[in-house]
C-alpha cells in the first residue's frame, strides 16, 4: 500500500509539471543521469503518516499519567482555578437573574426591586448572611485577582516570588472585603 | 482527481497561506487527535497498599530507611492497571539525589524499573518526572530526609506512559519542530563571516537560551493537559520567543503570525505553574507574556 501511494503521488506530481519538464524524465533515463529525489520525498510523506498510525495504536494501549489528582497544591493553579469558578458563579448568576427578569411578567413572577427586597428581608438571618457571602466573595476575589491578570499581561509582577506574594495578598484582601460586604452593606 | 488538481491550482500559493504553528491538520478522523480525545482521562494507579513493599537487600548497621512509592506500568501486560510500588532504601548507602535512589533501586533492588537518565547534572533533561507532586529533574532534586515521610514518583503528568517513568514525548518534539527553532535569514552578513549582534541584543536571550527542553513546565500546565494537541505549551513558546527576540532573525513577523490564533498561544491562561516548576529557574510565563504583548502592540 505504501509503495502504491508513493507511486500515485509521483504520478500526480508528474501530471501538474510543466510540459517541458515532462520530457526531461525520459531523456534523463535514456542518458542514465536520473535521480530519485521526487520519489524519495513522496515516500517520506507516507512514512510520516505511517508513524502517526503506529503512535495512535500505541496510545490506545498506553495509560495517561496521573495529573490533577497528584499535582502539588500550589497557589498558582489553585487561584487560577478559583478565578475561573468565581467568574462562572458571577456570570452564571447574572445570566440566570437577567433572563428570569425578562420572562418574569409572562410567568407571573414578581421581580420588582421592592418585591425582592421585601422577600429577602423576611428570610432568617443566617440565610441572609450565607447568600450575601456566596456572592460577595466571588465578586471581590474575581475583581482583585483580575488586577493580577492584567498586570501579568503587561509583563509586570510575573516572577515566582511576586506571584506568591500578590496571590496571598489577593486572598486576604478578598476575604476581608467579602466579610465587610456581607456584614456591613 | 481532476477536481482535486483543479482546486489545488486555485488555492493560495504556499507562501501566502497563513501558517499555524501547531502539529496537526484540522481534519476529522485524523488518527492522532481522535485517539487522544478518546483517552484523555487518566487511569488512577493501584495504591501502594495493594502491592508488597520491596526492601533494601543490604541495609547498613544504623540504617536510615526511606520509602519511595514509584509508578509502575509494563507495556508487556497492557491490560494490567498501573500501580504504585513501594521500595525502601537505606539512605546511608544512597547518594543525595532522587536519581541516585532510582539508579540504586535499578542496580540493586529491582532491575525492571525503567526511567530515562543521562548526564546526572541537570543539563540533558532526560530524568524529568513528577516527584512529590512537582515536576522536576530527578538529578537536581534532593531526597527529603524527614523521617517517616514517603516520596511519590510519577511520570510527567498527562503524558502517555511508554513504561514506568518513561513518557512519550513525540507530540512535544513535533511541536518544537513546528516553531522552526533555527535562525532564519535571507540576507548574508555584511562582512561575509558572522551574523553579529550588540551586547544588549545578546542580553535579551539570557533566560531563554538556557532551556533544556525537559518538558517539566509544559506537563505542569493544566491548559496543556487538556489541549496538548493544539496548544504549544510553555516550553515550546519559550523557545519560540527565543527566536522572536533574536535580533539576527529576519522572520519575526512570520513567527508571530504563526502563533496568532486561538490555540497555539492564547490557551495560556497565565496559570503560572510553568515558571514555578522550571528546574533551571527560567521564566516561561514571562516569555509567553512578552509574546502576547508583542502581538497586541504590533498592530
Amino acid at each position: 500500500m505504501l509503495a502504491q501511494r508513493a507511486m500515485q503521488q509521483s504520478l500526480r506530481r508528474l501530471a501538474v509539471q510543466h510540459p517541458a519538464l515532462r520530457l526531461s524524465t525520459p531523456a534523463a533515463i535514456a542518458t542514465g543521469i536520473y535521480h530519485q529525489k521526487r520519489f524519495a520525498a513522496a515516500t517520506t510523506i507516507s512514512e510520516a503518516t505511517e508513524h502517526d498510525k503506529i503512535l495512535a495504536r500505541q496510545r490506545l494501549n498506553r495509560p495517561v499519567a496521573p495529573h490533577l489528582a497528584i499535582y502539588n497544591a500550589q497557589i498558582t493553579w489553585y487561584l487560577s482555578g478559583l478565578n475561573r469558578i468565581t467568574g462562572c458563579t458571577l456570570s452564571g448568576a447574572f445570566y440566570i437573574f437577567g433572563s428570569l427578569y425578562l420572562i418574569a411578567p409572562y410567568i407571573g413572577l414578581h421581580m420588582e426591586s421592592a418585591a425582592i427586597a421585601a422577600s429577602f428581608g423576611a428570610w432568617p438571618l443566617i440565610l441572609k448572611i450565607a447568600t450575601k457571602a456566596f456572592f460577595a466573595f466571588p465578586f471581590t476575589f474575581h475583581c482583585l485577582n483580575g488586577l493580577r491578570h492584567l498586570s501579568w499581561d503587561t509583563t509586570h509582577l510575573i516572577s515566582n516570588q511576586k506571584v506568591i506574594q500578590t496571590g496571598w495578598t489577593v486572598v486576604a484582601l478578598s476575604v476581608f472585603s467579602a466579610i465587610g460586604l456581607t456584614l456591613l452593606v | 482527481m481532476a477536481l482535486r488538481l483543479a482546486t489545488r491550482r486555485f488555492a493560495a500559493p504556499l507562501v501566502l497561506r497563513r501558517g499555524m504553528a501547531t502539529t496537526i491538520e484540522h481534519t476529522k478522523g485524523e488518527p492522532l487527535s481522535t485517539v487522544s480525545e478518546m483517552t484523555s482521562g487518566t487511569s488512577t494507579p493501584e495504591p501502594a497498599s495493594k502491592s508488597t513493599p520491596i526492601k533494601d537487600p543490604s541495609p547498613s548497621q544504623q540504617a536510615k530507611m526511606k520509602t519511595f512509592q514509584i509508578y509502575r506500568w509494563n507495556p508487556d501486560e497492557p491490560t494490567a492497571k498501573p500501580k504504585m510500588q513501594k521500595y525502601s532504601l537505606d539512605l546511608n548507602k544512597t547518594g543525595p539525589m532522587m536519581l541516585d535512589a532510582l539508579i540504586r533501586i535499578k542496580n540493586e533492588v529491582d532491575p525492571t524499573l525503567t526511567f530515562r537518565r543521562s548526564c546526572r547534572e541537570g543539563i540533558c533533561g532526560s530524568c524529568a518526572m513528577n516527584i512529590d507532586g512537582v515536576n522536576t529533574l530527578a538529578c537536581l532534586c534532593r531526597i527529603p530526609t524527614e523521617p517517616g515521610k514517603e516520596s511519590r514518583i510519577y511520570p510527567l503528568p498527562h503524558t502517555y506512559v511508554v513504561k514506568d517513568l518513561v513518557p512519550d514525548l513525540t507530540q512535544f518534539y513535533k511541536q518544537y519542530k513546528s516553531i522552526k527553532p533555527y535562525l532564519q535569514r535571507d540576507t548574508p552578513p555584511p562582512d561575509g563571516r558572522e551574523n553579529r549582534q550588540t551586547k544588549t541584543d545578546r542580553a535579551k536571550l539570557d533566560g531563554l537560551y538556557e532551556c533544556i527542553l525537559c518538558a517539566c513546565c509544559s506537563t505542569s500546565c493544566p491548559s496543556y493537559w487538556w489541549n496538548s494537541e493544539e496548544y504549544l505549551g510553555p516550553a515550546v513558546l519559550l523557545q519560540s520567543y527565543r527566536w522572536i527576540a533574536d535580533s539576527r532573525d529576519e522572520k519575526t513577523a512570520q513567527r508571530k503570525d504563526a502563533l496568532n490564533n486561538s490555540m497555539s498561544l492564547y490557551r495560556c491562561h497565565t496559570i503560572l505553574n510553568c515558571s514555578r516548576t522550571c528546574p533551571k529557574g527560567l521564566n516561561p510565563a514571562l516569555a509567553i507574556a512578552e509574546i502576547k504583548k508583542g502581538l497586541a502592540f504590533s498592530g
